[in-house]
């Protein structure tokens, strides 16, 4: 039965996927190739879509697999079990941390995740934005049009910063990298 | 009052679910600057601490941030409504997409926009880490685990080396672990823990009311 499949291949994903989507394309694809749902080629292309859609990537690809695979009730089931999971963990992770967190043993874990993370985070946000201008994978040379959007995006939030005094809104920054990509790409 | 903060928990998170592309961590600035900086439900600190939580964890980060989030602030159905909130946007946009069936990234503009938004995500990621950084406490061990792990991950999205940033985190967490069994002075003195009372038991209930 397609409910119950999509229910607990996804449930699987859900409970194993760590560390954020691209951590778990590899176990994403075992399920979801080894149910054939999907073939690798539409698997690569619906990754793709879920980037660049708004929402978590692993939510979008259960949505998007439920729906092709048992429609609207599918993609409901599909979603429903890539999050329960999570909800549930993060649900017990707070009865059970608010009790533990004095402890000096947990706090020093804490403050070496802490500053790990924010290396990772850091080095993602680099490597992004490096990656976008110059392909560091492919050898290709200079991506002029994304360093002129880069650019555009930067200036414009030093702008508003130093103008407003307070930060540019993300969801702002969003809505003009749609137009600044739109005008760089499509006329320039 | 108990039902506006639900609805409020809902029409916030489906906002940032609604303008959050590309994973994660770029919906990490999105619910710094709506949920700290805007709307000061938790602290900074409080979103260190629920974002090594949703790393550390299985699952979208974004999911475990928004039900952490959601149940600090209203308990069990805060967290439901941040959750279902969050999922929501995304649920209709890729639901449409599939019915559609249409390549929809094939049509010019919207590929264009998309790669524009690329780059947003991207500047979006380093501003956060940027602004964590500036706010880390400046302690030597900090520091050096937290440039070693920048370097680490660099160095494996570059090559595309199949080691995952749990494994790192699982590293430094030894690493620094290992240093205080040792007796080490700098995790024994700890400035940026859960703050406001966050051993005390049962504290928790009554937080989203007092920050109010």
């Amino acid at each position: 039965m397609i409910y119950l499949q999509l229910f607990l291949g996804f449930l699987r994903v859900g409970c194993f996927a760590f560390g954020g989507a691209y951590g778990a394309i590899p176990l994403i694809r075992d399920v979801v190739l080894s149910y054939g749902w999907l073939t690798d080629e539409a698997l690569t292309y619906m990754i793709a879509v879920s980037e660049s859609t708004p929402g978590p990537i692993m939510v979008n690809l259960a949505t998007y697999i439920g729906s092709t695979q048992g429609g609207l009730l599918g993609s409901v089931i599909a979603t429903f079990a890539v999050i329960f999971p999570s909800f549930m963990i993060i649900l017990l992770v707070i009865t059970v941390l608010k009790t533990f967190l004095g402890n000096p043993y947990v706090q020093a874990v804490l403050q070496g995740l802490k500053p790990c993370m924010i290396g990772i985070i850091l080095a993602t946000g680099v490597y992004m934005t490096v990656n976008n201008c110059i392909p560091l994978a492919e050898n290709s040379s200079f991506n002029r049009k994304a360093m002129v959007v880069t650019v555009i995006l930067a200036a414009l939030m030093t702008g508003v910063k130093r103008k407003r005094k307070k930060k540019m809104s993300p969801i702002a920054l969003i809505i003009a990298a749609a137009g600044a990509g739109i005008v760089v790409f499509g006329i320039v | 009052m108990k039902r506006h903060i639900l609805l409020d928990l809902l029409v916030t998170f489906m906002k940032i679910g609604l303008f959050t592309f590309g994973g994660g961590y770029a919906m990490i600035s999105m619910i710094e600057s709506c949920c700290v900086e805007k709307k000061k439900w938790i602290s900074h600190d409080d979103m260190m601490n629920i974002t090594v939580i949703a790393e550390s964890t299985p699952g979208p980060i974004a999911i475990n941030c928004a039900t952490f989030m959601g149940y600090e602030q209203a308990g069990f159905l805060g967290a439901l409504a941040a959750t279902v909130g969050i999922i929501l946007p995304s649920f209709g946009v890729i639901y449409g997409i599939s019915m559609l069936l249409d390549n929809v990234l094939e049509i010019t503009w919207i590929a264009n926009a998309f790669q524009g938004i690329k780059i947003a995500v991207g500047i979006l990621i380093l501003d956060v880490a940027v602004t964590m950084i500036k706010k880390m406490p400046k302690k030597p061990m900090a520091r050096l685990i937290m440039w070693v792990s920048f370097a680490a991950m660099f160095f494996i999205n570059m090559f595309h080396l199949k080691f995952s940033s749990i494994g790192l985190m699982m590293a430094a967490a030894a690493v620094s672990l290992a240093v205080f069994a040792m007796g080490g002075k700098d995790s024994q003195k700890d400035g940026s823990g859960w703050p406001e009372g966050a051993g005390e038991k049962g504290s928790q209930g009554t937080k989203g009311g007092e920050r109010k």
